[in-house]
């Protein structure tokens, strides 16, 4: 099947071949013009002059089945492609962006700058997973930068979709993908578990805020499994002004049954950008590795060794992000702590059929427009406090276990506003908040609920306490 | 072109009938029907006169173990199917038996086979459940991909560039891309008696030009179709098993 190699004004299906920007592993990139596509492209070619390697073939075939059913701010945009029935080729935007693989050099980077950026790419997969993809080869290799610090991920060479034959796990014996970045399941074989993503975001962030790769570069298999038992050495260790809170992510990230990490991108994402709201378990004070005894009992217990089951798709739609609007009750009177109390009979008949979900609690704190300043005097700090003290009251009746809730005071002249703004920047799939009973002035001025409900990303449920009738 | 790809009927007016207007609306412009337009259902003569004049009209049909069956008689049958196609063979009109006896076992055009089970001999009847099965079944033609019946069960299975054999369960709706470069077989599953667990019927629809395919389930009356099952005193079985979908 050896093909003559292209050159530079070649022409291809009416692509004008223009200079080979770029020569991986499995592949050839050239930039490319067409009359017809007026946008900057670049055209992929499988390597397969040096003999044949059915990764290569393989993984050629996956990319041009899954990028054409992907689209969006964090893919590039397909543009054509053919098959091996004759010259194979994928034709994509080429994307105006960085890639993030030269900015490694600057590791270890300002913690702020890790959190800011693993939330980046954390929803970039979480756009990918609910495309039913896996990317299953996440390093910075395969991930650009836009100007306006947009993640976006290239390289579905190794990806999973899971709602198509996977063709690669067929094939292959041995495990592909990024040493330093793969997940242990990925290592034992297991390709279908979205998960495996996270854990290598958990590398990425690791090496961004320590300038160190958590288990190395092993090149041997005995090397890679090696992740299985041992664990890596603690950020905080490494660099002690990384916060609790960001190693506590971190090392959530790389846990290594894939059930004890979060259970989607979505709730990382919502972590990363609310690291106050992060429950700190003994990971976040951890200093040193795990003992001897514990690395031994691991390696060779039976009972202590990793399960890896092939999770059931239905994983991202089990774990949703919840939000809550609460209404505190001094904030209505009677009404009002009606209204509360409803909310959470609501909200405590969702969970049950969620086990995976996360409840974000969110109460807004009204500034009056003269006084945008509040927050920074003491009277201020000392109003956010109790009202958070009082969301956590609220909530204690629905016996969350820490990590799966957390608590947010938003400051903000306008509440609808605020909450839409809450809602769309993290994630959230549901959100519920009261309305109280209609009155002429609030039919007048429009309400906090029906300004939500109109607008909101996502699903929401109004709740609204019986009204007597008098 | 669509084509819309249609197994293991049954004798299933209801639905048949509900696929050839899903497909109609899809935009479907040629229908192959993959063979077992009767046995177990109770609609053998709407059916089969149905599928005559498709056929008058340029549709494809291959013949079934059950088809096959009407001439020969239910030798070899398990009891339940034995009644079913004694029943039929009283219920159909010398035409129509003709029309069966004459069907031919497999169809080739552009490098699509079209056949009822294992193209390896088609009349043996074989299940293809397997990927030992599929190669077997692959082995034996040349065409690019081979769409069958018989199981009621849809499969996918594709042979690799490392010639190796991967079976895909398809999810409903969703196309799955045949790429040209390997060989397939497309196990269709059953439009009038489904037996994976979803008693929606099931048909396929095959896009050339984009080269996919796509399983669609269609819901349909399955109550009315299994009344008359009982209705015709065939037996009980085979109208739960229409509700069951198992």
């Amino acid at each position: 099947m050896a093909r003559p190699r292209l050159t530079t004004g070649d022409r291809l299906d009416g692509f004008l071949i223009g200079e080979r920007v770029h020569a991986g592993g499995m592949a050839l990139l050239y930039s490319v013009t067409h009359p017809a596509h007026d946008l900057p492209m670049l055209m992929k070619v499988p390597r397969l002059f040096e003999g044949e390697d059915p990764a290569a073939i393989v993984s050629f075939e996956m990319e041009g089945m899954i990028l054409p059913r992907l689209s969006g701010p964090h893919v590039p945009r397909f543009v054509a492609g053919a098959g091996f029935e004759r010259q194979p080729y994928i034709v994509m935007e080429r994307v105006a962006a960085s890639s993030l693989e030269g900015r490694m050099r600057e590791a270890p980077w300002p913690v702020e700058e890790v959190a800011l950026l693993g939330a980046r790419i954390a929803a970039a997969l979480d756009a990918l997973h609910r495309r039913h993809v896996i990317h299953l080869d996440i390093k910075p290799g395969n991930i650009l930068l836009r100007e306006d610090g947009t993640a976006v991920l290239v390289d579905f060479g190794l990806s999973r979709h899971d709602q198509l034959p996977d063709l690669m796990e067929e094939e292959f014996r041995l495990p592909y993908g990024s040493a330093p970045y793969m997940a242990p399941e990925q290592v034992m074989g297991i390709r279908s578990d979205p998960r495996s993503d996270l854990f290598a975001l958990g590398a990425l962030m690791y090496h961004m805020a320590t300038g160190a790769l958590p288990f190395g570069n092993p090149s041997r298999m005995k090397g890679l499994k090696r992740r299985l038992w041992r664990d890596p050495v603690p950020p905080r260790r490494l660099r002690p002004e990384v916060p609790p809170a960001l190693q506590e992510v971190i090392l959530r990230c790389l846990e290594v049954e894939p059930d004890r990490r979060h259970p989607t991108a979505a709730q990382l994402l919502l972590d990363l950008r609310n690291p106050e709201g992060v429950a700190l378990t003994q990971r976040a004070g951890k200093l040193r590795r795990d003992g001897f005894g514990a690395v031994l009992r691991r390696r060779f217990n039976p009972e202590a060794q990793p399960r890896f089951r092939r999770p059931v798709a239905q994983g991202i739609a089990a774990a949703p992000i919840l939000a809550v609007a609460v209404a505190l009750s001094r904030e209505g009177g009677e009404e009002g702590a009606g209204l509360s109390e409803e909310l959470r009979r609501a909200v405590a008949r969702m969970l049950p059929t969620l086990p995976g979900a996360r409840l974000a609690c969110l109460n807004v704190l009204r500034l009056n427009r003269i006084q945008l300043d509040t927050t920074l005097d003491a009277e201020g700090r000392s109003k956010h406090a109790r009202r958070l003290a009082e969301l956590r009251h609220w909530a204690a009746p629905l016996g969350l276990p820490e990590g799966r809730v957390t608590f947010h005071v938003l400051e903000a002249v306008d509440p609808a506003a605020a909450l839409l703004e809450f809602v769309t920047v993290n994630p959230v799939d549901h959100v519920v908040l009261g309305a109280r009973g209609s009155s002429a002035l609030r039919q007048h001025v429009g309400s906090v609920s029906a300004a939500v409900s109109a607008r909101a990303p996502c699903t929401v449920t109004v709740v609204r306490p019986r009204t007597r009738e008098d | 072109m669509l084509i819309a790809l249609l197994a293991d009927v049954h004798a299933n007016r209801e639905a048949l009938e509900a696929c050839l207007e899903h497909a109609r609306e899809a935009g479907a412009e040629r229908l192959v029907f993959l063979g077992d337009l009767v046995g177990y259902g109770a609609d053998p003569e709407w059916v089969v006169e149905t599928v005559m004049a498709e056929v008058a009209r340029g549709a494809v049909a291959v013949r079934g173990n059950h088809d096959d069956a009407v001439r020969k008689g239910p030798g070899g049958m398990n009891g339940m199917a034995a009644a079913a196609i004694d029943w039929t063979r009283e219920r159909l009109s010398p035409e129509a038996a003709g029309f069966l006896a004459r069907l031919p076992l497999d169809w080739e055009e552009e490098g699509r086979l079209y056949v009822h089970a294992d193209a390896s001999d088609p009349e043996a009847w074989h299940y293809v459940t397997d990927a030992d099965a599929a190669l077997a079944s692959l082995n034996a033609t040349d065409a690019w991909a081979t769409f069958c019946g018989h199981t009621h069960v849809p499969r996918l299975f594709g042979i690799t560039a490392a010639v190796k054999l991967t079976g895909f369960r398809p999810v409903p709706g969703v196309a799955v891309p045949l790429l040209r470069a390997r060989k397939w077989v497309a196990v269709l599953g059953a439009v009038g008696q489904p037996r994976d667990g979803d008693p929606s019927a099931c048909y396929g629809m095959l896009d050339t030009e984009r080269s996919e395919l796509t399983w669609h389930r269609v819901p349909y009356d399955a109550a009315a179709a299994a009344e008359k099952i009982r209705e015709a005193g065939l037996p009980e079985v085979l109208a739960l098993r229409l509700l069951r979908g198992a």
